[in-house]
């Protein structure tokens, strides 16, 4: 198996007015392998987004390193590691450009890491292949191809973040709880077509969720974050013999409980 | 009159279309404008005097602009200085260059070629007009070539959403400066016409000119809305034209012209409100007709 993305004793603390400092995370050693679809579950503050920020980049870490593929990234800028690193957040306003329309923000994702040139962006040469990526959601994208993202339904835009996210076939896949700020039925709907794009594709991916069924449910690997640390790691085998209970009684024995 | 008052407006927009692209596009408010205008006029008409042509001049105008558009985005980049106290720091620095480059607080262009000389054989104004609608076309085509680029594509998604434009790959910080350096530019160039057609350059010609920039944008916005860019660009000249013609119908009126400023930026200031008092108009409609909205 080969090793995707791997974090060796990353930390990250920050310090409050008082100078004293606060630990985020604390020795984090992960290793990723190429097409693990992991789910990764903890309380708040337990440090999830804070991974995340340390995988992209878009926090500096305070000791470790984070490797893609063997190369080093911690000295690698947040905007050179987006060439192989995407994101979703969960808000699905962060995902897209709100004034710029669903086909022109599907342009900017399939330069995903490219430096921008002075010519001319060429979006008539990718319209049909945009229409028939936005079919394949099946949620009245490909109508609303001309139309700023920010007129948008909320489940639209996520599934057009997450198009736009895997446009590419990026290394690493991360999904910051990228269902949570939906209504449930479209929450499970945008569930199942990341599920879907990720198996075809075969990317591999980490995704934060709230949601315990669907840590259960998908993916090949789960972790449990707590303080900063991993508190536990399962593979695919003790995560399908997990049941809902298991997993309720790996955060009793936790001060914050997820929500 | 009213010719004359079309005139002003197309020059004026000019300066318009320069704020709006970082104003309207980065959501950057950079008050470097009150300097770059008339470091703009300053340096195109010194050039003027020193003979060289108007053209040429005017371009000397728009890299001088972009030169202090580059100081302002270092330092709010570079120096992570906030970006209206960056703008104002250049603003208040250049009027010592200004001084600097005139040798005076102000200088005239009386007797000496102007940009519109070319067509000075048409009637009163209408060589402005003509000069303004060249200006105008060739600096508009130029932006919306560069916004339809990958270039121009990654700078609008920058001040759109930063944090999406940055997990794209998109070097945020270069496409500030570049905006902020481009706008700059256009604004000099606004200067640079504007004192042609004035006759002299002003050490103090840029106060206020944020107020008459803006306005030409808020009534382009106000009048058109829902406009895609290249109509949005458009319709800030028109914004600009019926700014000046309310000017002229103000003084028409017999205001004191002693209060022209005070008028502009109330003007300004309801144009501003006026998207606020339209939806509150209509959500009180939609509560009084029990609708959902």
């Amino acid at each position: 198996m080969t090793t995707v993305l791997q974090l060796e004793q990353i930390s990250k603390q920050v310090f409050n007015e008082s100078d004293r400092h606060t630990t985020i995370l604390n020795q984090i050693n992960l290793t990723v392998n190429k097409g693990d679809f992991i789910t990764v579950l903890g309380g708040n503050g337990a440090g999830k987004s804070t991974l995340f920020n340390a995988i992209t980049g878009s926090t500096s870490v305070s000791g470790g390193q984070v490797s893609l593929k063997g190369k080093h990234l911690n000295t690698i800028k947040e905007e050179k590691r987006a060439a192989f690193i995407a994101r979703v957040f969960q808000d699905p306003k962060m995902g897209t450009a709100p004034r710029m329309t669903v086909a022109e923000n599907l342009l900017l994702a399939l330069k995903r890491g490219q430096k921008p040139t002075l010519f001319s962006r060429g979006l008539n040469r990718h319209y049909d292949y945009f229409k028939s990526l936005c079919e394949t959601i099946g949620n009245g994208l490909e109508e609303k191809l001309d139309v700023p993202t920010e007129q948008l339904s909320g489940g639209q835009r996520q599934s057009l973040s997450l198009l736009m996210a895997t446009l590419t076939e990026p290394d690493v896949l991360l999904l910051d709880e990228h269902t949570a700020a939906l209504d449930p039925k479209i929450a499970v709907r945008l569930m199942e077509l990341t599920d879907q794009i990720i198996h075809e594709k075969q990317l591999t991916c980490l995704m934060i969720t709230h949601r315990m069924e669907d840590a259960l449910k998908y993916g090949n690997r789960l972790i449990v974050l707590e303080k900063g640390s991993i508190k536990s790691d399962l593979n695919e085998k003790e995560k399908s013999a997990l049941s809902m209970d298991d997993l309720f009684h790996l955060f009793e024995r936790d001060e914050t409980p997820a929500p | 009159m009213i010719i004359s008052a079309i005139a002003q407006g197309l020059l004026w927009s000019v300066l318009g279309i320069g704020i709006f692209t970082t104003y309207r596009i980065l959501n950057f408010p950079d008050l470097t404008a009150e300097g770059s205008f008339p470091l703009g006029a300053a340096v195109a008409v010194t050039a003027i005097l020193f003979g060289i042509h108007p053209i040429f001049a005017s371009l000397l105008a728009v890299i001088a602009g972009m030169l202090a558009g580059l100081v302002t985005s270092l330092l709010y980049i570079k120096g992570k200085i906030p970006i209206i106290l960056s703008g104002i720091l250049v603003m208040s620095g250049l009027h010592s260059v200004i001084l600097f480059i005139m040798r005076r607080p102000n200088l005239s262009l009386l007797n000496q070629p102007r940009l519109f000389d070319t067509f000075s054989g048409l009637p009163n104004y209408f060589d402005v007009v003509v000069v303004g609608l060249i200006v105008l076309m060739i600096v508009i085509s130029l932006l919306l070539g560069f916004f339809y680029t990958d270039l121009g594509q990654a700078y609008i998604a920058t001040g759109d959403n930063e944090k999406m434009a940055r997990s794209f790959g998109i070097e945020t910080d270069k496409m500030k400066l570049m905006g902020i350096v481009l706008s700059n530019g256009l604004i000099a160039l606004g200067g640079a016409l504007v004192a042609q057609n004035n006759g002299y350059a002003d050490v103090n010609g840029g106060s206020g000119i944020i107020v008459i920039g803006l306005a030409s944008i808020i009534i382009a916005e106000v009048a058109f809305s829902n406009m895609k860019l290249g109509e949005r660009l458009l319709t800030i000249v028109i914004g600009s034209i019926l700014y000046q013609l309310l000017l002229l119908g103000v003084i028409r009126l017999g205001l004191d012209t002693t209060y022209i400023r005070l008028f502009s930026s109330a003007i300004l200031a309801m144009c501003l409100m006026l998207p606020q008092v339209r939806q509150k108009m209509r959500l009180g409609t939609l509560i009084g007709k029990g609708e959902e909205f």
